[in-house]
């Protein structure tokens, strides 16, 4: 054990000395009229201490505690999975009962469960969006709120101000957060890297402030509130029809009016949509296109070499990755049915981008879990109330540390050649 | 007479101040080897640079089959059949090799986003003949067998292989090799000596090769010409070079 050793670990326990008491020894409390600090417990004070005692014992045998994460089994994925000669056989048969797992299971679950499986098939198309610019052409962007929000304003201001019907919106919405994407994509196509980030992160900013500080279109930051509903071919969700002479759902059926039945039709049409993203975004993986991705990725010099027009690869994946986070957005407006720049401000974007790194670049499985994950794992650790951010960090850290290519890496796919 | 493939007259690429290349003339007739040789830094990969659109060049005039090609963008240039590889390998390390192969054929394959959507006949057809064609080539330098293997797990000399098939299979007339045989074993050279005139004979394409292996260039070149500080210092055939004066002394200096 040499003195670097002890440094660092004396160093490590000093700092989280002085976040612990900044973050839990003390707070601030109103006594009677006034604000006063006060001292945590004694019960708390013997909680920190034990924290500094792990983190500096953690430091000094470093050496050790890594030895053990390396006894620590990890979990070969590729061995659960069958072999590839039947996997093939299986895997339309897979996809098939997956999706009727997922076309049933609402039915037999409470109300809040539905909406957050609805809120996860949000993150899960947002997630594979951000994976074509990010894991497939490798352009770090850390602005993709943006078109997430491009999208939805788009359909909330198309409903409030020519009461456009959801359906009509979704292709103006990816539409148009589409066309964001092409006209952002024009001055960073010469950037990569750190700079493209700074330019994006600016983006997403000049997006949220703009809807922000327009308040004579946007509502500014009180946002816009009912926003139409879908309709499942003009027949609407709500106890009453809104229009005259239009009818409700249940009416048409003959059913009792269950407020449920809105919250399934958003959480079916939630995993439409992310079927038609995946299928898409599937085939355009093993196109030309995808493969060009890819290769700017890796070599944007050779690219050039080759005669790949490397503008309107750059351009194809800003603008494909920026309609899907437009879609996303104008189901996320018709589900809240209320939007304010407040769901699109930075977080957003880094939870997105988190989701696509912890999956693994490039790999639809692996965001899809990550997805899951990201948006669960927060609700179920609700009862840590304002702990569970930090909870939610140590996650990360500990999955970078444990798995940092992802919870599923990418594979690539095998192509046969005729052996001639 | 063979027809001339590429005519480059007073070639100048000027960086600010500094003159990198001043002048050069190159002729390349059809099925020709052609060297380029000069001491380290006398400015042959930036004539490679101005040929092949990653540099526009100053002064002078580029002309490929009879067509001006300077100024042209570098993607436009290689789809008029001018294809380069480089000093350091560049090959799209962490996708397979037939991936590479792939990619290289992207202008042939891009029809349009919608065919290759929905899997139409015309666009299997189309993907089904670029796989054959990558092939073939795969098989021409002896790599069909890695073709599933990720490209950067190549040995090195394989990776040098693969990225001359990447350049032929966008089935150009005039190949540039930048550098080659550096980093190969003398078997590897030997090999890749015999593929630089297979290329020649059966695929009847011109080669433009920036080479320091003197036995290499000596062996195959149909033309040599010799740059020194960016300046053409001499040109002709192999025997004609090896007793230049001016050539030895650009290469071993003066007494």
């Amino acid at each position: 054990m040499n003195s670097s050793k002890l440094y660092n670990a004396v160093f490590a326990a000093g700092i989280s000395f002085i976040l612990a008491c900044l973050m839990i020894g003390v707070k601030l409390d109103t006594d009677s009229t006034v604000l006063a600090v006060k001292g945590a417990t004694a019960e708390q004070w013997a909680w920190i201490i034990g924290g500094i005692a792990v983190v500096f014992l953690s430091q000094l045998f470093s050496t050790q505690v890594d030895a053990l994460f390396r006894a620590i089994p990890k979990p070969d994925i590729q061995a659960l999975l069958p072999q590839q000669q039947k996997f093939a056989t299986l895997k339309p048969w897979l996809i098939a009962a997956i999706i009727v797992v997922m076309m049933i299971w609402p039915f037999m679950v409470s109300r809040g469960s539905v909406d957050l499986a609805t809120l996860t098939l949000i993150y899960i198309m947002l997630g594979l969006g951000l994976n074509i610019v990010v894991g497939l052409a490798g352009l770090l962007d850390l602005g993709f709120v943006a078109f997430y929000a491009v999208g939805a304003y788009t359909y909330a201001l198309l409903s409030q101000y020519f009461g456009m019907s959801f359906w009509a919106c979704l292709p103006i919405s990816a539409g148009l957060a589409a066309t964001f994407g092409f006209l952002l994509g024009f001055p960073v196509l010469r950037l990569r890297g750190d700079y493209l980030a700074i330019v994006t992160l600016g983006f997403g900013e000049i997006i949220r402030i703009l809807l922000n500080n327009w308040t004579s279109l946007t509502g500014g930051p009180n946002g816009i509130s009912g926003i139409a509903k879908p309709t499942l071919f003009g027949l609407e969700f709500n106890r009453r029809a809104k229009e005259e002479g239009a009818m409700t759902f249940h009416e048409y059926f003959d059913m009792d009016y269950s407020s449920s039945y809105k919250v399934i039709f958003l959480y079916l049409i939630a995993v439409l949509l992310v079927i038609c993203v995946i299928y898409l975004i599937n085939r355009l993986m093993r196109m030309p296109i995808g493969r060009a991705w890819e290769a700017l990725r890796e070599d944007e010099i050779a690219c050039r070499s080759l005669g790949l027009n490397r503008t309107a690869i750059k351009l194809s994946a800003f603008t494909l990755g920026a309609s899907t986070a437009g879609f996303a957005g104008c189901f996320f407006a018709a589900r809240q049915g209320f939007i304010s720049p407040e769901s699109f401000i930075f977080i957003e974007s880094a939870i997105i981008l988190a989701i696509v790194v912890l999956g693994g670049m490039g790999s639809q499985m692996g965001i899809i879990f990550a997805a899951i994950i990201m948006t669960i794992l927060p609700e179920l650790a609700r009862e840590f109330s304002e702990y569970r951010m930090l909870l939610f960090g140590l996650l990360m850290v500990v999955m970078m540390r444990w798995r940092p290519q992802g919870l599923v890496p990418m594979k690539r796919p095998n192509l046969e050649l005729k052996q001639q | 007479m063979s027809q001339l493939l590429l005519d480059v007259n007073g070639l100048t690429m000027r960086f600010g101040g500094l003159v990198a290349v001043n002048g050069v003339n190159l002729k390349v007739k059809n099925r020709q080897i052609v060297s380029v040789i000069g001491p380290n830094g006398a400015g042959k990969t930036t004539v490679f640079n101005c040929l092949s659109g990653f540099y526009i060049p100053t002064e002078g005039s580029v002309m490929l089959k009879n067509e001006q090609i300077a100024g042209l963008k570098d993607y436009q240039i290689s789809r008029k059949g001018l294809v380069r590889t480089f000093q350091h390998v560049r090959l799209f390390q962490k996708m397979t090799v037939i991936e590479n192969m792939l990619v290289a054929q992207h202008r042939h394959l891009n029809t349009n986003l919608f065919s290759g959507l929905l899997k139409t006949p015309n666009y299997r057809r189309l993907e089904k003949d670029a796989m054959e064609h990558a092939a073939h080539w795969l098989k021409e330098v002896g790599l069909l067998e890695y073709a599933n293997r990720e490209a950067g797990n190549l040995a090195y000399g394989q990776q040098r292989r693969l990225e001359i098939a990447r350049c032929m299979v966008t089935q150009p007339e005039l190949l540039m090799l930048d550098e080659p045989a550096a980093g190969l074993n003398p078997n590897e050279t030997k090999e890749l000596d015999e593929l630089i005139i297979k290329l020649r004979d059966e695929h009847e394409i011109s080669i433009l090769l920036i080479e320091h292996d003197m036995s290499l260039v000596m062996g195959i070149s149909d033309h040599i010409y010799v740059i020194a500080q960016g300046t053409p210092l001499a040109n002709g055939t192999a025997e004609q070079i090896k007793g230049n004066p001016d050539v030895i002394k650009a290469y071993l200096g003066e007494e």
